[in-house]
């Protein structure tokens, strides 16, 4: 079943298009790494498929019943805000209760779970303000599966967190992703290409990638220059990953 | 003296007018404070300044023209603020001074009569009337009306608006009537604590109940509560001193303010103390 499909979409700034005529579509059991160079339009895709942006042209169909977890790469909030952690991963359930949302025992309990997953059900009462980067998105983490959802987005999930949990992270969505289908973003290869099925290519173009074997000559292909080069020493080949 | 303070009727209308704005400001102020919209409720009840003016030149309710300017004030401010192309706090301040000018403009315009503006500008909660209390209770209905059945909703979106926007919920609606009620708020108490302070009402018991809470819910009826007692005071020490009503208010606001604030340091202080004796 197609959970997204996006119909050559194009999108911009004024007159700077900073995504052209982009395909793609996520299905169940998708685990679509997304990357690509900065301002190459990653984050617009998702935000396009958030319904955060409107697109100039192409058409983005989701299934009304379709419910997407959203992790959003930077974060608008007033970190003096008074809510506490388990407050905020609670407003995961916003779409699914709507407006006049209430929270039940089961809410809770579900919430304090999620918490248990990302680590940080010992903090569940504090303020977000009081928690440090990493921790912060945990929570936010937390607050995009707490849903259940059938498609999880994370727009480079792993900025601010330690690298423990960095690997803890990707082993919690490699669990995950046995039920539900992933989109990940991140501007850095090296870290996505092992846990990922597929790769999609994103530099102002969209360019699809059926497995999670890449070299670098493929990138050059699809015009996407991205951290192989950046990270000094020029690997031929990223990965061979073990398969499944 | 208690007793005698209860038999007049202004007074009755004072307290009746301290409770409905305890609790209107309470909640309303809550969300200004917590959405850091204190400047943008200024730059509100300030360009208000100018419906009232014209509301004398034209020889209508003034507080309907000032309510008219406010409301607009407040959705033209929470709309350009979606594009951001402009300045917002400049923007503001333009409003905010223009507002005050165009209200000076034409009540100098208007013929014979000169209002008692130091009454507009500093309020007087003595002069409160019955057909002031009723349209009090009736804004107070509509602030129930939106945050009882609404209250984890506005919450999410004065939280993370982003976010929220992804959640499939109306929240530039939500924003609208909010950023309305503000203004009707700030309009309202125009009577009580005048132009120059009612920001007062929406910021010092909401500050005093943010330094004893993280949870909105609990912040809100602390500030109802502060605020309430603080009006009491206030009207005490007024009576009392005869001192205008709307600056002892904010005496007694802030006393309560720097009371809490050092009560606070206090009690931590000794929780430090024992932990580490």
């Amino acid at each position: 079943m197609n959970l997204v499909e996006l119909k050559s979409v194009s999108f911009g700034y004024r007159d700077e298009p900073v995504i052209d005529q982009v395909n793609l579509v996520i299905r169940e059991g998708d685990f679509i790494g997304m990357i690509g160079p900065n301002g190459g339009g990653k984050s617009t895709i998702i935000r396009i498929i958030m319904g955060l942006l409107e697109p100039w042209s192409g058409e983005v169909i989701i299934p009304k019943d379709i419910n997407i977890g959203y992790l959003p790469q930077t974060h608008n909030f007033d970190n003096r805000f008074p809510i506490s952690v388990l407050e905020v991963v609670l407003s995961g359930l916003l779409k699914i209760h709507g407006i006049t949302t209430r929270v039940n025992k089961k809410d809770k309990k579900r919430a304090m779970e999620v918490l248990g997953k990302v680590g940080m059900a010992d903090l569940a009462k504090r303020s977000i303000g009081e928690l440090s980067g990493g921790q912060m998105q945990r929570v936010f983490i937390g607050r995009a599966l707490i849903s259940s959802p059938q498609l999880l987005i994370l727009d480079e999930p792993v900025t601010y967190v330690d690298n423990r949990f960095e690997q803890e992270l990707y082993n919690l969505l490699e669990l995950i992703s046995l039920e539900t289908a992933i989109l990940l973003v991140s501007h850095d290869v090296g870290q996505i290409v092992s846990s990922v099925r597929t790769i999609a290519c994103v530099n102002r173009q969209l360019h699809y990638h059926p497995s999670n074997q890449i070299t670098e000559e493929i990138l050059e292909s699809y015009n996407c220059p991205i951290d192989l080069i950046t990270h000094g020493h020029v690997p031929h080949r990223v990965l061979p990953t073990h398969l499944p | 003296m208690i007793l005698d303070f209860f038999k007049y009727d202004f007074i009755m209308y004072a307290l009746a007018a301290s409770l409905l704005g305890s609790i209107t400001a309470g909640i309303i102020g809550t969300y200004v404070v917590t959405r850091r919209m204190v400047f943008i409720t200024g730059g509100i009840t300030h360009a208000s300044f100018g419906g009232l003016g014209l509301g004398f030149f034209f020889g209508i309710n003034p507080l309907l023209g000032a309510a008219v300017f406010g409301l607009v004030s407040g959705i033209g401010v929470e709309y350009l603020s979606r594009f951001h192309k402009i300045r917002e706090d400049s923007v503001i301040a333009m409003m905010w001074s223009f507002g005050m000018a165009l209200g000076i403009i034409f009540i100098s315009l208007t013929p014979g009569y000169a209002p008692n503006l130091m009454s507009y500008l500093f309020g007087n909660i003595l002069s409160v009337s019955s057909s002031d209390i009723w349209i009090m209770g009736i804004l107070m209905i509509l602030v129930l009306a939106l945050f009882v059945p609404f209250f984890r909703l506005i919450q999410y979106l004065t939280f993370d608006e982003e976010f929220a926007r992804t959640s499939r919920v109306p929240v530039s609606l939500f924003k609208y009537l909010l950023v309305g009620l503000v203004a009707l708020t700030a309009v309202v108490y125009i009577r009580v604590a005048g132009i120059i302070l009612v920001l007062s009402l929406l910021t010092i018991p909401q500050n005093t109940a943010l330094l004893f809470s993280n949870n909105l819910k609990r912040i809100m009826w602390l500030s109802i509560g502060i605020g309430f007692l603080g009006s009491l005071l206030g009207l005490m020490i007024s009576y009392a001193g005869n001192i205008p009503s709307g600056a002892s208010i904010i005496f007694s606001l802030v006393l309560l303010y720097l009371t809490g604030s050092a009560g606070k340091a206090i009690f931590h202080a000794r929780k430090k103390q024992y932990k580490h004796p």
